[in-house]
C-alpha cells in the first residue's frame, strides 16, 4: 500500500508538471482527489490494515494528498499567470500611432495677453473698468488737459462723429469718468479699443487696444509708479526684464515718462530688432497732472496719483514675435490656431 | 529737429564726446534721439583730383580720356579715367571715385575698360555724391562737379578725402521734441539741455552789429490791431541788399539740419529759426503799399497768393500781416509771393514777431499748409526771444556782407514781461517723487537749466513756456536727477479687486465657446454702410441708422457697426478664400446703437460663425445650447423666424432655417443658416451658419448660483413613446405638451429619433421620445407611470398627434 501511495505521488507530480491547461488540471484533480479518484480508492482500503500500519499509512496518505493538492493549486496559479501574460501580450498596440485629439478652440492672442495683464493687476488690487468707445471731446481731450487746438492733439489723429463726439483715441477717458464717480483711493485699469486715423500697415491700425492704469491716493509717489511698472514688466516678461524710464510729455501727466524695455535680442547693445537703440518703447506713464485732478473734483494738495497706458498690440506682437499687425485683425484660422 | 553737431559745438564743446554717449545722455534727460547719421558715411575712397589732360577717346565721339592727378591717393602717379561728361577741361578740380570706392545708395566703382581704354575710376557729379545745386550753387546738376575754392574755406588738397574737402562730414542727430518744448527746436535750446545733462560750460553770445544811421519810422509804420493774437511785432530794415548764395559754412549747416539753402536772405531767416527757435520773415519793402504794416484779422473772402504760388481765400478769424491795401503774409504761416525776396530786391524788412499758438494752428489747418514756422508758432513761442533773434539776423547780414542794417527798429510790444515764479518746495518735491534729493542739488539742477531760484520760487527762463506749476518743477528736478535713479516702491495700502459681474460673465461665455472648439476673432468695429445690403437688411431696417464718422479712412470703415454679423461674415469669407476647409469662430464685441442722446449705446454681442465639415444647423444650435447651459441660462425657447420685425437680422438667414432665441418672452438671439444670397454676396461657396446673442440682455437672465438637488433615492420609470404628428408641427410643441402632462414627476424628456418615410403617412412624421419619471417620495408604480403616459397622449391629441401604431 505504501508503494501504491508512492507511485501515485510520483505519477501525480509528473502529470502535474506536464499539465498545460486548466481543463487538464481539473481532470487530474478528479483523477487523484475526486470521490472516485485513485487516492480516495486507496484510503477506502485503510480499514483492512493492522492497527500498527493504519497510522503510518494514514499519515503517508495525508502527505500524498497534501502534495497533490499543493501541486494542483501551484499549477493553477502558474497557469493563470501564463494566461494573463499571454492576454496582455496579445493586447499590445502601437503606442506611436497618433492620439485622438479633442476639439477645443482658442482665444485670440490679444485676449490671451490681455487676460494675463488683467490677472497681474487684479493681484495688485486694480479693478477693471470699462467705458464708452464713442466718447465726448470732453472726456477724450478737454478733461485730460488738452483743450481744443492743443498741439498735442496732433499726435492723436482723431475720428470725429461731430464737433463734440469722437472715437476715443485713448482709454485715458475712462480715468476721468472714474475719478468723477469714485472717491480716492482709486486703483483701476481700463482696457479697450481705441481709434486713430492711421492708414493700415504692418505697424499701424486705425483700431487698436490700450490698457490704461490709474492710481489715486494720499502720498502716491513717482517711486510707486516706477515700482509698479517694474513689477508689471517682470510678471509679463520674466525676472530678467529690464526697463528704463525716459522723460516725455503727455498733457495729462507731470512728470511724464516713456518706458523702454531692454531689447531681449541684444541686451541694450543695439541691433536691427530695436532699430539700434538697445531698447524698445513699451508704454507711456506719469504722475497725474494737478489740473486733471482738479477738473475731476480731487484736491491735488491732498491726493496724488499716477497713470500709465500700455499698447496691447505692441505687447502681444512682442511676446509672440508677430511681425505684422494686420494678422491680428485678419483672423485667418492658420494664424488663430497658433496661440 | 535735426541738429548739426558742428553747429552745436559753437555753443558747447562736446566734440570729444563719443556720439553714442551724447545721444543716450540727452535721451535720458528728456530730449529723445530718434536717429543719428554722419554725412557722407556711404562715401569711401572718393578724393580730390585735378584734370591734367582731357583728350577725345579714339573709339568714341562722346567719351573723353582724362589723366587725373590724385596726389598721394595715386601714389604720385596720375590715373587715367574715361568719362562721358562734356563739362570737363584740363585744370579742373573734381571729385574722383577711385577703384573700389563706394557712393550713396550702395553704388560701387571698379576699374574697367570703356571701348578698349582703361578707366581707373569715375569722375563724380553732385548727384552721385548725394548733393544738389542748392548745396553748391556754382556747380551744374548734369555734369561733373567742377569744384571751386570758396572764401573762408581751406584750399583743396589733391588726394584729400572728398568729404573733408567739401565739408560733407557733419554728424546730424534727429531729436523727437515733444509739443511742450518748442524751446528745444533750436540749437541754443539743445545746447542748454546738453549743458544741463553733461554739466559742460555753454555760452550764448549777445549778437552785435554796426549798422547804419537812419530812422526806421520814416520808412515804415507798424500797427497791431489784435494784441491778443500778436503780442509783439518787431520790424527792422536792411538796405542795399545783395542777393547771392550763402557762404559754404552756412549752407553746410542748413543742409545738416535738413533745410535747403536758397539765397542769403532766405537762408538767414532759416538759420536764425534753427538757431534761436524763432521763425522770421523777410519782405521786399517796395511791395509794402503805403509803407505800413498792419497786423490784423483778415476780411472774409480776402485772398493772398502765398510763396508756394497758391491763391488762398482767408476768413476773418485768421491773422494776417497787411500793408495799406492787402495781406502780404498769413501771420506765422507763410508769406505772400508778391512781397517775397527777389533777385532785384534792394531794401528788405525783417519781421521778428510772436503770434498766438492756437490761432496759427487753426489758420494753418484751415488753409491746409503747415510750415516750419507754423509748426513752431502753434506750440506757443516766447515773445522775448523775438528780439535776440532779430539781432542775430542783423549780425549775419553784416557777417555775410549782404546789406546795410538800419540801426533803429520798430518794436510793438504788448507782451507780458512779469516773471512767472512757480512754487519751489524741496520737501514737497521729494514727497511727490518718493526721493530724498538734497535741496541744494535741486537748485543746482534748476540753475543748470537757467532757472533762478529765490524766496521759495523758481523762475524759468522765458523760453520755457511749459513751466506752469510745481509739478513741472518736480519734473525738471526728476529728469536731471535721473528718472532711473528714483527708487522703485510698492504702493502702500491693501487693496483687493475682482472682475465685475459683466466681465466674469463675458469670460464664462468665451471659455464655454473655446471649450467647444470655437476660435476667437477680433474685428474692426467700423464697417461700410454697404455691408447692410450684403447681409440683406431691409431698406427701412433700424440698423441702418448708424453713428457716422465724418472723416473716415475710407467708405469701408465709415460707420460704427449696428450689427456684428457683417464682421463675422467677412471673416468667414476671408477664411473660405484662404482655403481653410473648416472653421468655427466667435467674437465678443460691441455694437454702437444711436439712442437719440449724445453718445450711442454700446451693447455687447456674441457672434458665432461656422462652415465646413459635416456641420448643419443643429451643430450651431447645440453649441449655443451648451454655452447657455454653461453660463447658467435655462429654459430658453427657439422659434422659427423670418420676420425682421421680430429680430432685425432675420433676413440674413435662410427663411426655413432660422430661429430666434428667447426667454421669458424676450428675444436675445438669433441662429441659423446664412441666406444663400448672403453667402453669394460674401463669396462663401459653401453653407455657413451664424448666430448673434445679445450678451448684455442675456446676462440679466443668467442664474449665477446653482442650487444642489439631492441625488435620487428611488428608481426612475422610463417610457419610450413614438408619436406621429403633422410634419410641420415643431417638436418643441410636443415637448411642451409632454412636460405639461407628466407634471412634477417628470425627470427628463429626450428626443431620440425623427422619422419620415414609408411606414408613415404622407405629410406626417414620427418623433420618438424617451420619458424618464421619478418621485422623491417613493418608487413609482407601473400604474402611476402608465397614468402619466395616458395624460401625455390626451394632451398630444390636442395637437393632432397620436401614438404610432
Amino acid at each position: 500500500m505504501k508503494e501504491q501511495l508512492e507511485k501515485i505521488r510520483q505519477l501525480a507530480e509528473k502529470e502535474l508538471a506536464e499539465c498545460g491547461a486548466a481543463d487538464v488540471l481539473e481532470n487530474l484533480r478528479v483523477k487523484y482527489l475526486g470521490k472516485k479518484g485513485e487516492l480516495t480508492a486507496i484510503l477506502k482500503q485503510m480499514g483492512g490494515l493492522s492497527a500498527e500500519e493504519r497510522p503510518i499509512i494514514g499519515q503517508l496518505a495525508n502527505e500524498v494528498r497534501k502534495t497533490i493538492e499543493d501541486g494542483i493549486s501551484e499549477r493553477a496559479d502558474a497557469l493563470k499567470s501564463e494566461l494573463a501574460a499571454k492576454k496582455l501580450k496579445e493586447e499590445t498596440i502601437d503606442v506611436t500611432l497618433p492620439g485622438k485629439t479633442q476639439t477645443v478652440g482658442k482665444l485670440h492672442p490679444l485676449t490671451v495677453t490681455l487676460n494675463d495683464i488683467k490677472e497681474i493687476f487684479l493681484g495688485m488690487g486694480f479693478e477693471v473698468v470699462e467705458g464708452p468707445e464713442v466718447e465726448t471731446d470732453h472726456y477724450c481731450f478737454e478733461a485730460l488737459n488738452m483743450p481744443k487746438h492743443h498741439p498735442a492733439r496732433d499726435t492723436q489723429d482723431t475720428f470725429y462723429i461731430n464737433d463734440n463726439v469722437v472715437l476715443r483715441t485713448q482709454t485715458s477717458s475712462v480715468q476721468i469718468r472714474t475719478m468723477e464717480k469714485k472717491k480716492p483711493p482709486i486703483r483701476i485699469i481700463s482696457p479697450g479699443r481705441v481709434y486713430r486715423s492711421d492708414a493700415v500697415d504692418a505697424t499701424h491700425s486705425p483700431i487698436f487696444h490700450q490698457i490704461e492704469g490709474l492710481v489715486i491716493d494720499k502720498g502716491i509717489t513717482m517711486a510707486d509708479l516706477n515700482g509698479t511698472l517694474e513689477l508689471l514688466m517682470k510678471r509679463l516678461y520674466g525676472e530678467d526684464c529690464k526697463i528704463r524710464l525716459r522723460p516725455h510729455h503727455f498733457p495729462y501727466t507731470e512728470p511724464s515718462a516713456e518706458v523702454d524695455m531692454m531689447c531681449f535680442n541684444c541686451h541694450g547693445e543695439g541691433c536691427p530688432m530695436c532699430k539700434n537703440e538697445g531698447y524698445i518703447e513699451i508704454l507711456g506713464a506719469g504722475m497725474v497732472h494737478p489740473k486733471v485732478l482738479e477738473g475731476c473734483g480731487i484736491d491735488p494738495e491732498v491726493y496724488s496719483g499716477f497713470a500709465f497706458g500700455i499698447g496691447l498690440e505692441r505687447i502681444t506682437m512682442g511676446r509672440y514675435e508677430i511681425n505684422d499687425l494686420r494678422l491680428l485683425y485678419e483672423n485667418d484660422m492658420r494664424f488663430l490656431g497658433q496661440f | 529737429m535735426d541738429l548739426s553737431m558742428r553747429w552745436l559745438n559753437d555753443y558747447i564743446d562736446v566734440s570729444d564726446m563719443p556720439i553714442k554717449e551724447f545721444c543716450s545722455g540727452l535721451t535720458l534727460s528728456g530730449s529723445k534721439v530718434e536717429r543719428r547719421e554722419t554725412e557722407g558715411s556711404e562715401i569711401s575712397k572718393v578724393v580730390v583730383g585735378k584734370l591734367l589732360s582731357v583728350v577725345p577717346h579714339e573709339n568714341s565721339d562722346h567719351l573723353v580720356v582724362c589723366q587725373v592727378d590724385v596726389g598721394h591717393a595715386g601714389n604720385g602717379e596720375p590715373i587715367q579715367i574715361v568719362t562721358g561728361a562734356s563739362n570737363v577741361n584740363a585744370g579742373d578740380i573734381v571729385p574722383v571715385a577711385m577703384d573700389g570706392s563706394t557712393l550713396p545708395n550702395g553704388v560701387k566703382i571698379k576699374k574697367g575698360k570703356l571701348r578698349g581704354v582703361e578707366s581707373n575710376g569715375m569722375l563724380c557729379s553732385l548727384g552721385e555724391l548725394g548733393l544738389t545745386t542748392h548745396d553748391f550753387p556754382y556747380a551744374i546738376a548734369d555734369g561733373i562737379f567742377i569744384m571751386q575754392e570758396e572764401a573762408g574755406c581751406p584750399p583743396f588738397e589733391l588726394g584729400q578725402d572728398i568729404r573733408e574737402a567739401i565739408g560733407l562730414n557733419d554728424t546730424c542727430v534727429e531729436f523727437e521734441i515733444t509739443s511742450n518744448r518748442p524751446d528745444c527746436m533750436s540749437v541754443i535750446g539743445l545746447a542748454r539741455e546738453t549743458h544741463a545733462t553733461f554739466d559742460r560750460p555753454y555760452t550764448v553770445k549777445t549778437p552785435t552789429f554796426k549798422g547804419i544811421e537812419g530812422d526806421i519810422n520814416s520808412m515804415l509804420k507798424v500797427t497791431i490791431h489784435n494784441q491778443k493774437l500778436c503780442p509783439r511785432y518787431i520790424a527792422g530794415v536792411v538796405k542795399n541788399v545783395k542777393i547771392a548764395p550763402s557762404p559754404r559754412w552756412l549752407r553746410e549747416r542748413l543742409r545738416a539740419s535738413g533745410v535747403r539753402p536758397i539765397n542769403n536772405f532766405v537762408d538767414i531767416t532759416n538759420y536764425v529759426m534753427l538757431e534761436y527757435g524763432h521763425p522770421m520773415h523777410a519782405f521786399d519793402i517796395r511791395y509794402i503799399s503805403g509803407s505800413e504794416i498792419n497786423i490784423r484779422n483778415a476780411k472774409n473772402g480776402e485772398t493772398i497768393t502765398t510763396l508756394d504760388g497758391t491763391e488762398r481765400t482767408l476768413s476773418e478769424n485768421m491773422l494776417v500781416i497787411a500793408d495799406a491795401e492787402k495781406p502780404v503774409a498769413v501771420a506765422g504761416v507763410m508769406g505772400g509771393e508778391y512781397s517775397g525776396i527777389m533777385d532785384d530786391t534792394v531794401d528788405v524788412v525783417f519781421e521778428s514777431a510772436c503770434f498766438d499758438g492756437a490761432s496759427v494752428r487753426t489758420t494753418a489747418k484751415a488753409l491746409g499748409m503747415r510750415t516750419d514756422a507754423s509748426a513752431r508758432f502753434e506750440k506757443g513761442l516766447d515773445p522775448q526771444n523775438a528780439y535776440p533773434a532779430l539781432m542775430r539776423a542783423f549780425e549775419l547780414v553784416e557777417m555775410l556782407g549782404c546789406g546795410e542794417v538800419v540801426k533803429t527798429i520798430i518794436d510793438a510790444d504788448y507782451s507780458d514781461k512779469t516773471p512767472k515764479g512757480v512754487e519751489f518746495n524741496a520737501e514737497w518735491i521729494n514727497n511727490f517723487l518718493g526721493t530724498d534729493i538734497p535741496e541744494a542739488d535741486m537748485i543746482k539742477y534748476l540753475e543748470k537749466l537757467d532757472f533762478k531760484v529765490e524766496n521759495g520760487k523758481a523762475y524759468a527762463p522765458s523760453v520755457r513756456i511749459d513751466i506752469e506749476c510745481k509739478a513741472d518743477i518736480a519734473e525738471e528736478v526728476a529728469r536731471l536727477y535721473g528718472y532711473n535713479n528714483i527708487p522703485k516702491t510698492i504702493i502702500r495700502g491693501v487693496a483687493e479687486a475682482q472682475l465685475s459681474e459683466k466681465q466674469k460673465f463675458e469670460r464664462k461665455v468665451s471659455t464655454a465657446m473655446v471649450s467647444m472648439g470655437a476660435y476667437e476673432i477680433t474685428t474692426y468695429s467700423f464697417i461700410s454702410p454697404k455691408y447692410f445690403d450684403k447681409i440683406r437688411l431691409p431698406a427701412d431696417s433700424p440698423l441702418r441708422n448708424t453713428v457716422v464718422i465724418t472723416n473716415p479712412l475710407g467708405e469701408d470703415t465709415s460707420v460704427m457697426r449696428t450689427s456684428v454679423l457683417p464682421s463675422m461674415c467677412e471673416v468667414l469669407a476671408r477664411n473660405f478664400n484662404s482655403r481653410n476647409p473648416e472653421v468655427c469662430l466667435f467674437e465678443i464685441g460691441s455694437e454702437y446703437i444711436p439712442n437719440g442722446g449724445e453718445l450711442p449705446d454700446e451693447p455687447v454681442r456674441l457672434s458665432v460663425g461656422m462652415y465646413g465639415g459635416k456641420k448643419d444647423f443643429y451643430d450651431i444650435k447645440g453649441m449655443i445650447d451648451t454655452m447657455l447651459d454653461l453660463v447658467g441660462v435655462e429654459d430658453v425657447e427657439y422659434t422659427a423666424c423670418t420676420d425682421t420685425a421680430v429680430f432685425a437680422e432675420a433676413s440674413t438667414f435662410h427663411p426655413g432655417r432660422c430661429a430666434v432665441i428667447s426667454k421669458n418672452g424676450k428675444n436675445f438671439g438669433i441662429v441659423g443658416e446664412l441666406h444663400p444670397e448672403v453667402l453669394e454676396n460674401y463669396g462663401i461657396g459653401t453653407k455657413a451658419y451664424a448666430a448673434k446673442i445679445n450678451l448684455t440682455e442675456l446676462m440679466e437672465e443668467a442664474t449665477a448660483v446653482k442650487v444642489f438637488k439631492p441625488l435620487p433615492k428611488f428608481p426612475a420609470a422610463t417610457r419610450d413613446l413614438a408619436i406621429v404628428c403633422d410634419e410641420a408641427l415643431p417638436v418643441a410643441e410636443l415637448r411642451k405638451a409632454i412636460k405639461k402632462a407628466v407634471g412634477n414627476i417628470l425627470e427628463s424628456v429626450t428626443l431620440f429619433d425623427v422619422y419620415k418615410g414609408k411606414q408613415i403617412a404622407e405629410g406626417k412624421k414620427s418623433v420618438a421620445y424617451s420619458i424618464s419619471m421619478r418621485s422623491h417620495d417613493g418608487t413609482l408604480t407601473d400604474e402611476q407611470a402608465d397614468a402619466a403616459v395616458k395624460r401625455v397622449l390626451k394632451e398630444l391629441d390636442k395637437l393632432g398627434a397620436e401614438l404610432r401604431a
